[in-house]
């Protein structure tokens, strides 16, 4: 079995791995990165979104031998001292309610952000059309949205 | 209602959520997240098959994959092979078809389960399922509903010898008494409206793992339900395990809107087999096994009838319905149609009423609760036929609705159907969602582009709702023939060092009980909401509860927590006036502190209580040690929250698409314990009930293929898809509970979706449309529109 390398949330993470080991059961299994969960079997849901090399990516479209030598932040490598400010924004906002998208709307969003600082609406409920929530009708998603590129402006974090 | 009105230090208040630091740091526990060392991975063999014989099984096959141990079909599951019961069997003369875990010898939907393999690992016990050998002849199938019913059908239970399951007729004012109605009417508008199936597609896949290294020879579930002491008591039923061997616990839980109201086969497959074996069993669906074998919503054919005199009175209602069952009978699936009997009158004054529903048998997943449960599918079909009568009669649609509904000063008002509908104002609520939406501005906007010819028309839906929520009394539920009751519970106690505990037989699964639980006792004891920790979803620490589903959770169990709290204070003032030296009555209490009267300087804190509760050094003589009270309180009634909800969509008539422009809706849910909850519950709904309308719509082939199982084929709406909403209250306590609360979980789901259909239709009339069918997708709406005589 080939051997991987990922470093998941800055800890180097090696291990065999079945070379069809989706990268979001790596996570999981071998990384023990239970905050990245699964919601569908057709890259739809976006549930288990997290950033490679900075870019988000639907971990379950993704081999784990495919990330060998790369870097993976989940939502549990999101925080420093404190909150990232997306974070704090779905909190502050209600953008969630059962939780289970949040860790992929999270990270999801912290890429649309770091790509537009500023979006509107219309950009927002576009670049987050790849994951999908059942709770909130997204109504509070977009406010928490809005509310992280203000914190995220504000250079307070 | 006092004690909480005496110090509104946090309800009312949008406190934010205390369940959102692990969920938005990845530290959550859902069922899939849990390991036990030794355990074994189970994966499924489903029907490929709407309909088919099983001719042979061999499962031996599976056994030579590496990594697996066991592999399973109904003959080597032998007596372990339980049935699924209905706890609702709402004729004495409804057919029950047994429900194996297994399908014995004849599969009967695409996703019925044959067979089980336990591996080492999820991938192996999934690779493993190739090896097991099935052959199939294939039966015909039946999917269309009246087709079923006919003579000479497929028989999806052919033991049975029919398709039907039951029909259940109620007429309050007798036989006889709509057609009277009828016959002084002077118009009579009929329709038949289709109420289409839909999935679930709660985020969180469902997952059950079952371990027997409990201690004193327990055996753990921990299942993603909504339901985990009725499931407890259900699977004791369907395994023998007896309930005090049984916990069941129900960790965080990603969404359910019904579809983990349930006493799923995968739940009992992996508790007999983790008890059979000795070793723990663990299974997570995928979502192509969620679309298929959880639970669906809905899937109705509605014939509706309403006759009015010429003026707009409502003189009678008649309703036929067929309720589609799937291929077996879940939990409480032939009750579903029942829960909307009572609401089809809506919020109407109307003389004679008359109900007929036909439950049927088809080769399709079963069906059951999804948000709303009965109540969005009658909440359509009223909603839909005021429009078409107000088109009848050449009236606004609004104006019929005023001249007909229950003026608030009529409430307690007892229905057509005969529930007791306790408070409501639908004048405020109206007044205030028309000034929100600006009804008169779009009419003159929708007026100029219906003579200019544009080819984006603009329509108008109007939706007046209300729901029963609160399920429900004990009594209610028994003469509907319902096995279980409807209270709630509640257990609060003080520990030593002055934190509190509240115990609760609810069972969150995205609601927020964790926030809006501790605020109502917070309130009450004096202690800060974030003192208070809020125990529930196990039955080893949370004993008694009947659960979360159907808006009951705060108009019930919110009770059960209020009336536990004020006995905790009463329990609390006996031992401070002991320690102060007073009588109780001479005790005043606010803040969390009991004052003399008259002398404030003495005081006791109920932490100090709760100590001197813990060492019981100093306490009265009748008094028992410990510092904790519990209620279990049975509802006196339902309640009814209302809304007007209005949508306003411009609809492109060359294409067929649509495109919500507004969206308004002014909500009385009663007293709300936190509003930015209340808020995010609405949102939710009317996403799904717009889904509903415009998207999503589960569709079998003639063979019962489901042609829309994954969430490629199946269109949840995502942000792109959904505008923001315009959502408002009013607030009308509701006179049934002392909270003054009503329910707001499915409040959304049922209002939006005749909101958004009347608008399309609404938008349509002048081209000679009266109906578009649901999901409204550009096609379907391009083709109603060709079908009129096309776009002018």
């Amino acid at each position: 079995m080939p051997e991987v390398r990922i470093t998941v949330d800055g800890d180097l993470v090696t291990d065999e791995v079945e070379a069809r080991l989706l990268l979001v059961h790596f996570l999981r299994s071998n990384a023990n990165k239970l905050g990245t969960v699964v919601g569908c079997d057709t890259s739809s849901c976006g549930a288990c979104t997290v950033l490679l090399n900075g870019r988000s990516v639907k971990s379950c479209s993704i081999l784990a031998v495919q990330a060998d030598g790369n870097s993976v932040t989940t939502i549990q490598g999101l925080a420093g001292e404190e909150w990232h400010p997306v974070q704090e924004a779905f909190k502050e906002c209600h953008g969630l309610q059962c939780g289970y998208c949040t860790p992929g709307m999270v990270m999801s969003t912290v890429d649309l952000l770091s790509e537009n600082p500023n979006p509107t609406e219309e950009e927002i409920r576009d670049g987050l059309h790849g994951n999908l929530c059942r709770c909130t009708g997204y109504h509070n998603i977009v406010k928490s949205v809005q509310h992280a590129a203000e914190l995220m402006k504000g250079g307070s974090k | 209602m006092t004690a909480v009105a005496d110090n509104p230090a946090a309800v009312g208040r949008p406190i934010r959520r205390k369940e959102d630091t692990r969920l938005l740091t990845g530290r959550t526990q859902w069922t899939d997240n849990i390991e036990i060392p030794g355990m074994f991975h189970m994966a499924i063999l489903r029907s490929p098959m709407g309909h088919a014989k099983i001719k042979s099984l061999d499962v031996s096959g599976a056994l030579k994959y590496p990594g697996v141990h066991h592999a399973y079909g109904a003959e080597e599951l032998g007596a372990l092979n339980g049935s699924i019961p209905c706890v609702w069997a709402v004729t004495d003369d409804m057919v029950a078809p047994d429900f194996p875990v297994l399908a014995k010898g004849e599969v009967r939907h695409v996703g019925d389960c044959v067979a089980v393999v336990l591996a080492d690992s999820a991938y192996e016990a999934a690779d493993a399922l190739e090896g097991i050998v099935v052959e199939y002849e294939p039966l015909p199938a039946v999917i269309n509903m009246e087709d079923a019913l006919k003579p000479g059908s497929p028989l999806v239970h052919s033991d049975k010898g029919t398709n039907k399951c039951y029909t259940y007729v109620m007429q309050p004012q007798g036989d006889g008494a709509y057609a009277a109605s009828a016959a002084q009417a002077d118009v009579v508008v009929k329709r038949r409206f289709i109420n289409q199936r839909l999935i679930p597609s709660f985020m969180e896949p469902r997952a059950a793992l079952a371990s027997p290294m409990g201690i004193s020879d327990e055996l753990t579930l921990w299942t993603s339900t909504q339901i985990p002491h009725v499931l407890r008591v259900l699977l004791t039923l369907v395994t023998g395990i007896p309930e005090n061997k049984l916990r069941v616990i129900a960790p965080d839980v990603g969404g359910g809107f019904g579809g983990k109201l349930q006493c799923y086969r995968e739940e009992v497959l992996v508790t007999a087999l983790a008890n059979k074996l000795g070793r723990p069993v663990k299974w997570t669906e995928t979502r192509s096994e969620d679309m298929v074998a959880t639970h669906h919503g809905r899937d109705q054919i509605q014939d509706i009838e309403i006759a009015a005199t010429k003026d707009g009175k409502l003189l009678g209602l008649k309703v036929e319905l067929i309720a589609n069952m799937g291929a077996y009978l879940q939990i409480i699936t032939p009750g579903i149609p029942l829960l909307g009997m009572f609401m089809y009158p809506g919020i109407y004054k109307i003389d004679s009423y008359d109900f007929t529903c036909h439950g049927v048998f088809t080769n399709t997943t079963p069906t059951d609760a999804y948000r709303g449960a009965g109540r969005p599918e009658s909440t359509y079909a009223i909603e839909r036929i005021m429009d078409e009568l107000a088109d009848e009669l050449g009236m606004d649609p609004m104006e019929l609705r005023k001249k007909n509904w229950i003026k608030h000063e009529q409430f307690p008002f007892t229905t057509v159907a005969g529930l007791t509908y306790d408070s409501g104002n639908y004048e405020a609520a109206t007044d205030k969602a028309m000034g929100l939406f600006g009804y008169e501005a779009l009419r003159k906007e929708q007026e100029e582009r219906r003579k200019s010819g544009n080819p984006v028309q603009l329509g108008i839906g109007i939706s007046t709702f209300t729901e029963m929520c609160g399920l429900a009394p004990s009594r209610t539920l028994g003469a509907l023939k319902y096995v279980a009751g409807g209270w709630e519970h509640c257990t609060i106690r003080v520990l030593p060092t002055g934190k509190v505990e509240l115990v609760t037989g609810t069972s969150p699964h995205g609601q927020g009980h964790e926030t809006a639980w501790s605020q109502i006792a917070s309130d009450i004891i004096g202690v800060p909401v974030e003192d208070i920790e809020v125990i529930h979803g196990d039955t080893r620490t949370s004993p008694y509860g009947m659960d979360t589903y159907g808006s009951r959770s705060l108009a019930v169990g919110g009770q059960a927590i209020m009336r536990a709290s004020e006995k905790l204070v009463e329990r609390a003032r006996v031992i401070a006036a002991h320690q102060l030296e007073v009588s109780a009555s001479d005790l005043e209490y606010s803040g969390g502190v009991f004052r003399v009267k008259g002398d404030p300087s003495k005081e006791q804190s109920i932490q100090g209580v709760a100590f001197e509760a813990f060492t019981a050094h100093n306490l009265p003589d009748d008094v028992e040690p410990t510092l904790q009270a519990e209620s279990t309180v049975d509802p006196q009634d339902f309640s009814y929250p209302h809304g007007t909800h209005l949508c306003a969509i411009e609809v492109d008539t060359q294409t067929g698409k649509s495109k919500i422009r507004s969206y308004v809706c002014v909500d009385d849910i009663g007293v709300q314990i936190n509003p930015m909850i209340v808020e995010g519950q609405v949102h939710g709904g009317l996403a799904q009930g717009i889904a509903q309308a415009m998207y999503e719509g589960a569709v079998y082939d003639s063979d019962g293929q489901l042609l829309t199982a994954s969430f490629v084929d199946y269109l949840i709406p995502s942000a792109a898809d959904l505008p923001s909403f315009t959502t408002d209250s009013t607030i009308t306590p509701s006179t049934s509970n002392p909270l003054g609360v009503k329910g707001v979980g499915e409040a959304g789901a049922i209002a939006s979706t005749p909101a958004v259909i009347n608008a399309i239709v609404d938008a349509l009339r002048p081209l000679g449309v009266n109906d578009v069918p649901m999901p409204a997708s550009p096609m379907a709406v391009w083709r109603t529109i060709q079908a009129a005589g096309g776009a002018k």
